[in-house]
């Protein structure tokens, strides 16, 4: 069995997910397969689920402007999770399409005008939504309106 | 492959039954179906268990502690809401190879009040759950998205989607087994608290317990327990899984795996849409009823609004056409998970065979029945029934 990790970890802030990263600007990093180009928000895949390729990924940043492909408000959720939100998949220029909470968005109007949502531009941000059992900020991305 | 027929089926009420467990209603609606087929447990040589929430405790075997220990071949089957239709699939095949000559599926679930399903993430400190936090994987935001998208295709409105539910509940208050009998008008429909958009509360299948049972037989063996009884052949029993397109890993595609394994059912009972005379499907929400009227081809593509809007899913003596889930579906008769893949099984065979547990409800002339369930992650079976 591999030695655990002793190397201590400076406290502050982490990412919810792995494929987060919060420097030098927050971003999401993806697999890319080798074979066929096929993208995964998953660093430590096997194989490739489109092609079959195995052993043949590269990292790949992920640029943090989309469009909002579909959306649905979430009035029932977790306890702790502040509803009426907006949950969003959007598409991100390289090819994949992520899930995230949609803010500065009024929900009660999307869902009066959900034309409104379909291929808006957005940008992604990062907000702390939680602290872990270290006192650590648990830091999760978003994606808001584009300013530009 | 041979021949497979359907000698005999059990169900109980969808609702609660806190008082028993999860064997107990495998056991009664085994009964039933033994009953209704006219033969007894010593008669049965394999047996398709299915049941989600208890996938480890090894139900089908305590079914057969309550109703027949004979020694004969159990597997416990789990694919998510496909859990009992898989089941069912398992005991054909074990009929239709030549290995038995019968063989026994159940499915059966207890939920209790359990609420929202799916979502998680976040291992051991919940800080890390990403549940709300970055989305939603919970299953009505799931199927809030399947029908926002088709919102998105072809300008489908929320009154299309509530449609749905005022007919399901009004198919629902004919079917006995059915754990709410309830009317809802378009107006309840489309003002009920909304759960995620677009689908309102009564858009959303409730949380519940039920069995249902079917004896599967060859063509021998018809012969010799039928007695002259009409009995449902399965003209078709297909399984598909989730096959890779762009968005599939961030937003389950549930129509992929449904057009495929629609084409294939149809080609292998050697029919088309147009000779089914009632489907039931899975309705777990509306939105999810509505992409599966063109997945199933009941309609073309983009044309399940205006499906809707004529009469499509109705039942004929409502004046509707191409009857769907004339029991009340999903959202009505309820959706005990591993139970609901055989009782949409049963509707259609009762239907087809004239059974008189759909006496109330009967669809005229009806000879081709289809059952259409969908395991979000992700399962899809069809099976098609004739007589």
């Amino acid at each position: 069995m591999a030695e655990q990790q002793t190397t201590p970890v400076a406290p502050g802030p982490r990412p919810i997910i792995g494929t987060l990263k919060l420097d030098p600007k927050p971003h999401l990093v993806a697999s890319k397969c080798g074979g066929c180009g096929a993208l995964f928000l998953d660093l430590k895949r096997l194989a490739c689920s489109k092609c079959g390729s195995s052993g043949n990924f590269s990292q790949v940043p992920l640029s943090d402007k989309g469009k909002v492909y579909v959306f649905s408000v979430i009035h029932q959720s977790f306890p702790g999770i502040k509803t009426p939100y907006i949950t969003a998949i959007v598409d991100l220029p390289e090819g994949i399409s992520v899930k995230s909470n949609l803010i500065d968005v009024d929900p009660e109007d999307l869902q009066k005008n959900p034309q409104k949502a379909f291929g808006m531009p957005v940008d992604l941000v990062v907000n702390a939504v939680a602290k872990d059992r270290q006192g650590n900020d648990v830091m999760a991305f978003q994606f808001r309106p584009s300013k530009n | 492959m041979r021949n497979v027929y359907v000698l005999g089926t059990g169900m109980i009420k969808f609702g609660r039954y806190p008082e028993k467990t999860v064997p107990e209603l495998g056991a009664e609606a085994a009964l039933l179906a033994l009953k209704d087929a006219g033969v007894s447990i010593k008669d049965v040589e394999m047996f398709a268990s299915g049941n989600l929430y208890q996938s480890n405790a090894m139900v089908g075997q305590r079914i057969l502690q309550q109703i027949g220990q004979t020694g004969i071949p159990v597997i416990n089957v789990a694919n998510a809401c496909a859990t009992g239709s898989t089941a069912f699939r398992e005991a054909y095949m074990s009929v239709a190879s030549g290995m038995y000559d019968v063989s026994m599926a159940v499915g059966v679930e207890q939920m209790g009040k359990q609420g929202l399903l799916g979502g998680g993430g976040g291992g051991s400190d919940p800080a890390y759950s990403t549940e709300g936090r970055i989305g939603s994987g919970l299953m009505p935001a799931v199927f809030g998205q399947a029908g926002v998208e088709h919102m998105r295709k072809y300008g489908t409105k929320l009154e299309h989607f509530a449609k749905i539910s005022v007919k399901s509940h009004k198919h629902a208050t004919k079917n006995q087994f059915s754990q709410y009998r309830n009317e809802v008008s378009l107006e309840d429909v489309m003002n009920a608290r909304m759960v995620a958009f677009p689908n309102t509360l009564y858009m959303c299948c409730p949380t519940g317990d039920g069995a249902a049972a079917a004896i599967l037989v060859s063509e021998d063996k018809l012969k010799q327990f039928a007695g002259g009884r009409v009995r449902a052949r399965i003209a078709a029993s297909v399984l598909t899984s989730d096959p890779y397109t762009d968005r599939d890993l961030t937003l389950p595609d549930v129509n992929t795996l449904t057009k495929r394994a629609a084409r294939l059912a149809y080609e292998t009972a050697g029919i088309g849409p147009k000779d089914v005379s009632l489907t039931e499907l899975h309705d777990c929400f509306a939105t999810a009823e509505l992409v599966h009227y063109e997945n199933l081809e009941l309609c073309g593509e983009g044309e399940a609004g205006k499906f809707i809007d004529e009469g499509g899913g109705q039942h004929p003596g409502l004046g509707g056409k191409s009857p769907v889930n004339v029991s009340g579906g999903l959202l009505s008769k309820g959706h005990p998970l591993g139970a609901t893949g055989v009782a949409n099984i049963c509707e259609v065979v009762w239907h087809i065979t004239r059974d008189e547990r759909a006496k109330d409800r009967q669809v005229p002339n009806a000879k081709v029945g289809m059952a259409h369930v969908i395991g979000l992650g992700s399962a899809c079976t069809i099976n098609i029934l004739t007589v």
